[in-house]
């Protein structure tokens, strides 16, 4: 090969990974562009209201008053809710789909709660609305008066409210919870099993053990899962009763960030109101994008540990000492 | 003795929660297929596919509209999202080892994970806020958003399951990178790419909160880049919300359609999945 021949190549390669990286350096400048457009267009609210906007209850468009604590309030109670239901059970899902199912019943078992986070949201939503509702508020009818005298179970039996938010919200977060974990259990080495029944522990006691190694793992993926609880949106407004009012009970009518968006965006008529509602956008893309990237994290930290102590030997490592 | 005979109740109690919880998790699937598929196929007709909705208190009428709309908005997004994806995927897969890639590949996890009503702001700021008005550009953009990470990570999934031999024999045989890249390594995943695609296709369909204020709705069907346009999800949300017992019917029936696509699709990714698993195992 000529000399020109060659550097051409290496100039064409050149060419190829800067143009292939300009693609890839596209998805980093989406989310910096994300960040600044909603920054940008929400400094109107930032500068009149400071940090008095996320302190205060009021929230009343037609007198310009903007408070969103019963918006944060509202987030943190309907993902709080749907975690503390789908964790067991999503992790219960994949401990019984990587370590116990019969290795024929594991593929379709797991295609079918997999097919939970197929479903669009509008599709729980509706679902919600109809079927959902109607039950949670024949159950809070029928809640015995006793229990209506504990904050958590009072006021009027509307259906619509914080616990029909938080089971549907449990629900769609179940598939994501469960799909990493199970990856997580997958990758622990199988010799940690094996160690713990060798030592005469019982079933559980080994489960134990592989969650145990993979705990970093199934912390993500539990985190995975509060991302896109606080992030829900259609499902949520269509069950949540969309009530700015800060409330411990299970059965009021609340609100949440990013329901408070879909709900009002359309109707916002003056610059501050739209200024306020993209502030509360700012703050929920900045939390969801923390709670993203540490899930991330501590996923890839575990990953990472178990290929560098299960690391396949090399050929070279593989082939027979020469004799001497 | 007694210490062990515990233990080994312990165990089965919570081998059986286990199960039990798989079985809770089932029990919503089946309850929403049900009456998806109940509340569906009995208001689903010849009208809902053909006609355009009918004004208020009108009974009658179908989502023709909407579904072609929905179409208009992925084949807009697909234009934009799956060259930008697919390539950026490319350099993730040629450079895996780089850091500029981890932070790629890092980026884009963390964008996936981002509340689509957020990417409907931003494209609400980009693309409806300078114009004052909603369009189908800003629909089919925020749809873009939104699968450009999915691609991106599909395609460098896939691109390295093929077998790095294929390159180093192309490069061999005196081939630029990118025509190893392009000419022997993406035919060679081309059909997995096309499935994950699909899948984004499927996913994206589904969407609602990011078309809410920016393709908005439309009871006419236009093709016009900027006017506003009917989406299915948008107008199963209307139908849904409003107090008429024959617009539920027909949300009922939008979201039967909107469901045997999204379920299609993903049978349709499994299989496919499937054999080409199989394929490289060989």
């Amino acid at each position: 090969m000529t000399k020109t021949s060659s550097s051409r190549r290496s100039a064409d390669d050149r060419l190829f990974r800067l143009g292939t990286g300009f693609f890839a350096l596209l998805v980093v400048l989406l989310v910096a562009g994300i960040f600044y457009e909603l920054f940008n267009h929400s400094r109107l609210s930032i500068a009149k209201f400071g940090f008095h906007f996320w302190r205060t209850t009021t929230w009343d468009p037609v007198a310009g008053q903007f408070g969103a604590l019963p918006f944060i309030w509202g987030t943190l109670y309907s993902s709080f809710l749907a975690l503390l239901i789908s964790t067991p059970i999503a992790l219960g899902i994949a401990i019984f789909l990587s370590e116990l199912a019969p290795r024929a019943l594991r593929t379709p078992l797991a295609f079918l709660t997999e097919l939970l986070a197929a479903i669009p949201s509008i599709v729980y939503g509706l679902w919600g609305i109809f079927v959902l509702v109607p039950m949670v508020r024949q159950l809070e009818v029928h809640t015995p008066g006793w229990l209506k005298k504990i904050p958590l179970f009072s006021g009027p039996p509307l259906g619509v409210g914080m616990l029909s938010a938080g089971l549907i919200l449990a629900v769609m977060v179940i598939p994501f919870t469960s799909s990493v974990a199970r990856e997580v259990l997958r990758a622990v080495p199988s010799t940690q099993r094996e160690a713990a029944y060798a030592l005469g522990a019982t079933r559980w006691e080994a489960i134990q053990a592989a969650l145990r190694f993979g705990r970093t793992g199934i912390m993500g993926a539990i985190i995975l899962g509060l991302g896109r609880a606080i992030g829900e949106t259609m499902a949520v407004t269509m069950v949540i009763g969309n009530n700015p009012k800060i409330s411990v009970s299970l059965y009021a009518a609340q609100h949440t960030m990013a329901a408070a968006i879909a709900n009002e965006f359309t109707e916002a008529d003056t610059d501050l109101y739209l200024s306020a509602l993209i502030e509360i956008g700012l703050v929920l893309f900045v939390i969801t994008l923390i709670v993203n990237a540490l899930s991330r994290l501590l996923i890839w930290s575990v990953s990472r540990e178990i290929t560098a102590k299960a690391r396949k030997p090399t050929v070279a490592e593989t082939l027979p000492e020469p004799a001497a | 003795m007694r210490g062990a005979s515990r233990r080994r109740v312990l165990s089965n109690l919570i081998v059986g929660l286990c199960g039990l919880a798989v079985v809770l998790a089932l029990i919503p699937l089946t309850l929403i297929f049900i009456y998806v598929i109940k509340q569906g196929f009995s208001s689903l007709n010849w009208d809902f596919f053909t006609k355009m909705p009918k004004p208020v208190g009108e009974p009658g009428g179908g989502m023709a509209n909407a579904m072609l709309g929905t179409l208009f908005l992925i084949g807009l997004a697909s234009v934009v999202a799956i060259p930008v994806g697919m390539i950026a995927g490319v350099y993730l897969s040629e450079y895996r080892g780089s850091r500029f890639a981890s932070l790629v590949r890092f980026t884009a996890d963390v964008l996936n994970g981002v509340p689509s009503i957020v990417i409907g702001i931003f494209a609400y700021g980009l693309a409806v806020l300078p114009v004052h008005r909603f369009s189908a550009l800003a629909g089919g953009l925020a749809l873009a958003f939104m699968m450009i990470p999915i691609i991106t990570r599909t395609t460098e999934e896939l691109l390295n399951l093929v077998p790095s031999t294929l390159r180093e024999g192309a490069l061999a045989l005196g081939a630029t990178r990118a025509r190893a890249a392009f000419g022997v390594m993406v035919p060679a995943a081309l059909p997995g790419i096309m499935t994950g695609i699909l899948v984004a296709l499927a996913r994206i369909a589904g969407e609602t909160a990011p078309l809410l204020f920016t393709s908005f709705n439309n009871r006419f069907f236009t093709t016009r880049l900027d006017q506003p346009i009917a989406s299915l999800t948008v107008q199963v949300y209307t139908y849904a919300i409003s107090p008429y017992d024959d617009w539920h019917r027909q949300a009922w029936a939008g979201a039967l359609v909107l469901v045997s696509f999204v379920f299609v699709f993903s049978v349709l990714a499994r299989i496919v999945t499937r054999r080409l698993e199989r394929m490289h195992r060989v």
